[in-house]
């Protein structure tokens, strides 16, 4: 996972995708290369896992960690215009906001592939050793990576299409690029991540690098102090009679069970996947799971699982 | 008029959005909003889900019919220990079917029609792309609610990049058909002059994207503006339902930082929007008792003082003291740890309690959504809370 140079970090919302991403990408950093962090729908969450500020389509260095940028697909067609046409564009078309906007709603996959094109365009020109990028959810992910492919299938000729080519070649290369699919150990995220992992085979020719189970709880018990704990809670022997043990109680069962139906998840996770898929895991993070401080911890964390 | 509990929003209201960040639980939720309202008043409610868990859709007896109304009937409902006073009917969004249906009903003939229907454009937009989902949703509720049909309309809305893309929907929908470009684009195609405005648009757009795209695209559009006027007039009646008095939105969230955060800001926008809130509904919270102080006292003085715990427990119960011991010892610690947690989400929720005049804690559960009898014990929790 961490030798490509291109990883699209994806999973279904609230499942820390950004966290993940962001771990990573300090990972990468921390090892010496010079990284490229990207967030593709400009929340500011990746910005804020660097406590980098406010950052926009001009990348911002981190001091000790990657730069980070956040997509603007405006300004990727502005960049992209200034590289590939002779005329100075920006004078030309005055209402070149407007006039993006129609294009892109009126062609669908522009504003992917105005996406795409940027991340693929730094891994080619080599700017950057590694770009990690905070891509779309599942759900919408498979139109992020198959842009190319969906105006290969629509635009004939043009500009687009003379450079969906080496997109393309950079895309399917599983050296080059990977996905990587972050779940939880509940149900609907596991469901949506074996349901992505398998239309990403099937409908493209891109890798997937691996999955990441992320907020996984520590096993409290073996099966006989499982049992031993459970004749403790129904008896309460001793001062735990005493009322302000109710919530002692609570928080352990409450443990164990979330415990338990988080590794019936994982299990089902692991039968769906295709063998030989590198699977990691990250701890819950008890204490505060956001910031530079959390995403220092969760590339260490990372490092002990990927490396 | 505001309603000071999740039943009485089902009893006053005739639609109700659940909407939130992704992974809360917003689907089961508003399965359960539903169950409540037909086991506490009779009439006829209706959930709408967009994309339902594939067991969360079992436990519906949605069988993936492009469409179709399913209703659950009594004795599927009184197995699942719920006692139905109305009936409980649910549906599932098709979105290729429903867009094909919007364009069959505005088309002006048969002809346009097929020409839209078989445009590798509109084919790739319906198909592929997720932003037209937003649109879609909020038509389908439109015309399920136009049929008269339903004492209640209970929405779950479509998972989005952005929780609030589905409310702008409609606008940018009308936005787009009244849009200049548009017209500038579909000039050339009806055999007028290229106007002078247009020209370094279209320049460009065909270095870019190729004549023969543009033209496809030009076709597709000037198909689609023959529906121009119907479009735009269901897109305002969309919008004027959204903020009609007998609809409410439900925010659903987890007690967590991260989804709370978007939370609060979909409650503000709803707010500055003039819609109203209906209620904030917490998931998955950590049982009450994790944040009180005496859990605090009580894990400490188990953590300190395990081994005096773990004889008497082992000298009642039989059981090896080493065990008790360590048993012990691990519970002082989750504790400790899970009350972190919980002692954060209190204060979250202290937080937000403002922000909504109604406000329900709902416990996290071992099987929620796997089953209609988790669903009936979620619609029990929420006719409970005030």
């Amino acid at each position: 996972m961490l030798d490509r140079r291109l990883l699209f970090v994806t999973g279904k919302g609230g499942t820390g995708k950004t966290t993940i991403a962001a771990g990573l990408a300090w990972l990468l950093a921390a090892s010496g290369r010079r990284v490229l962090a990207c967030e593709v729908d400009a929340k500011g969450d990746l910005a804020a896992a660097f406590e980098a500020g406010k950052v926009g389509f001009e990348p911002v260095k981190v001091p000790g960690g990657p730069s980070v940028m956040s997509m603007d697909t405006e300004a990727s067609l502005r960049e992209y215009l200034k590289l590939h046409l002779k005329i100075p564009v920006v004078g030309r078309i005055g209402p070149l906001a407007a006039a993006f906007d129609f294009v892109a709603t009126a062609a669908p996959g522009v504003r992917e592939i105005l996406t795409v094109g940027k991340l693929c365009y730094e891994v080619r020109e080599r700017t950057y050793d590694a770009v990690v990028v905070d891509a779309a959810a599942t759900g919408h992910v498979l139109g992020q990576l198959t842009a190319p492919e969906a105006i290969n299938g629509l635009v004939k000729v043009g500009l687009i299409r003379s450079q969906t080519g080496w997109m393309l070649d950079i895309l399917n290369d599983p050296a080059t690029t990977g996905v990587v699919v972050v779940t939880t150990p509940e149900e609907m995220p596991v469901v949506e991540t074996l349901e992505l992992v398998d239309k990403i085979r099937e409908t493209t020719s891109i890798d997937v690098a691996g999955v990441v189970v992320n907020r996984t709880l520590p096993e409290l018990f073996g099966v006989r102090d499982e049992a031993a704990f459970a004749s403790i809670a129904s008896a309460r022997p001793g001062r735990l009679s005493e009322p302000g043990f109710d919530g002692v109680l609570d928080a352990t069962r409450h443990a164990t069970s979330r415990r338990r139906l988080g590794a019936e998840h994982v299990a089902t996770l692991r039968r769906g996947l295709p063998e030989g898929l590198p699977v990691a895991f990250q701890p819950y993070l008890f204490t505060r799971a956001e910031g530079l401080r959390a995403t220092r911890q969760v590339a260490a964390s990372l490092a002990g699982e990927l490396t | 008029m505001t309603t000071s509990s999740v039943r009485g929003l089902t009893e006053t209201r005739e639609i109700i959005l659940c909407c939130g960040p992704g992974g809360v639980g917003k689907t089961t939720i508003a399965a359960s909003v539903a169950m409540l309202a037909a086991i506490s008043s009779p009439g006829r409610v209706l959930v709408l889900t967009i994309d339902p868990a594939r067991r969360l859709a079992d436990a519906l007896g949605l069988k993936g019919i492009a469409n179709d109304v399913t209703r659950i009937d009594d004795a599927t409902l009184a197995a699942a220990g719920a006692t139905p006073r109305g009936e409980l009917h649910c549906a599932m969004l098709d979105m290729k079917q429903s867009w094909d249906d919007l364009i069959v009903r505005h088309a002006p003939d048969d002809r346009t029609a097929s020409r839209i229907l078989s445009n590798p454009l509109y084919q790739n937009i319906t198909g592929r792309f997720v932003q037209s989902h937003d649109y879609i949703a909020m038509e389908r509720l439109l015309e399920l609610h136009a049929t008269g049909e339903w004492d209640l309309i209970v929405v779950d809305t479509p998972p989005t990049r952005n929780a609030l893309d589905f409310l702008d929907a409609p606008a940018r929908m009308a936005d787009f058909f009244s849009s200049r470009l548009l017209r500038w684009l579909i000039v050339p195609a009806k055999g007028g002059l290229l106007g002078f405005a247009a020209r370094p648009f279209t320049q460009v757009a065909d270095r870019i994207l190729g004549t023969q795209f543009l033209a496809d695209i030009t076709d597709f559009f000037l198909s689609l503006q023959s529906m121009y006027g119907g479009f735009v007039e269901r897109a305002r009646a969309v919008s004027r339902l959204l903020s009609d008095e007998r609809t409410s939105f439900l925010v659903v969230s987890t007690p967590e930082p991260a989804p709370l955060r978007e939370a609060e800001f979909f409650l503000r926008e709803l707010a500055s929007r003039r819609y109203e809130i209906g209620a904030l509904v917490l998931n998955r919270a950590l049982p009450p008792t994790l944040s009180l102080a005496a859990t605090e006292v009580a894990s400490d003085e188990l953590g300190r003082d395990t081994a005096s715990f773990a004889t008497a427990a082992a000298d009642e119960l039989g059981l090896d003291v080493a065990t008790a011991e360590r048993v012990l010892g691990v519970a002082a610690h989750a504790t400790r740890e899970w009350a972190v947690v919980a002692r954060r989400e209190a204060a979250a929720r202290d937080r937000v309690a403002h922000e909504a005049p109604v406000v329900v804690t709902v416990p996290s559960l071992d099987d929620e959504v796997g089953s209609l009898a988790g669903i009936f014990t979620l619609a029990g929790i929420l006719g409970d809370a005030a």
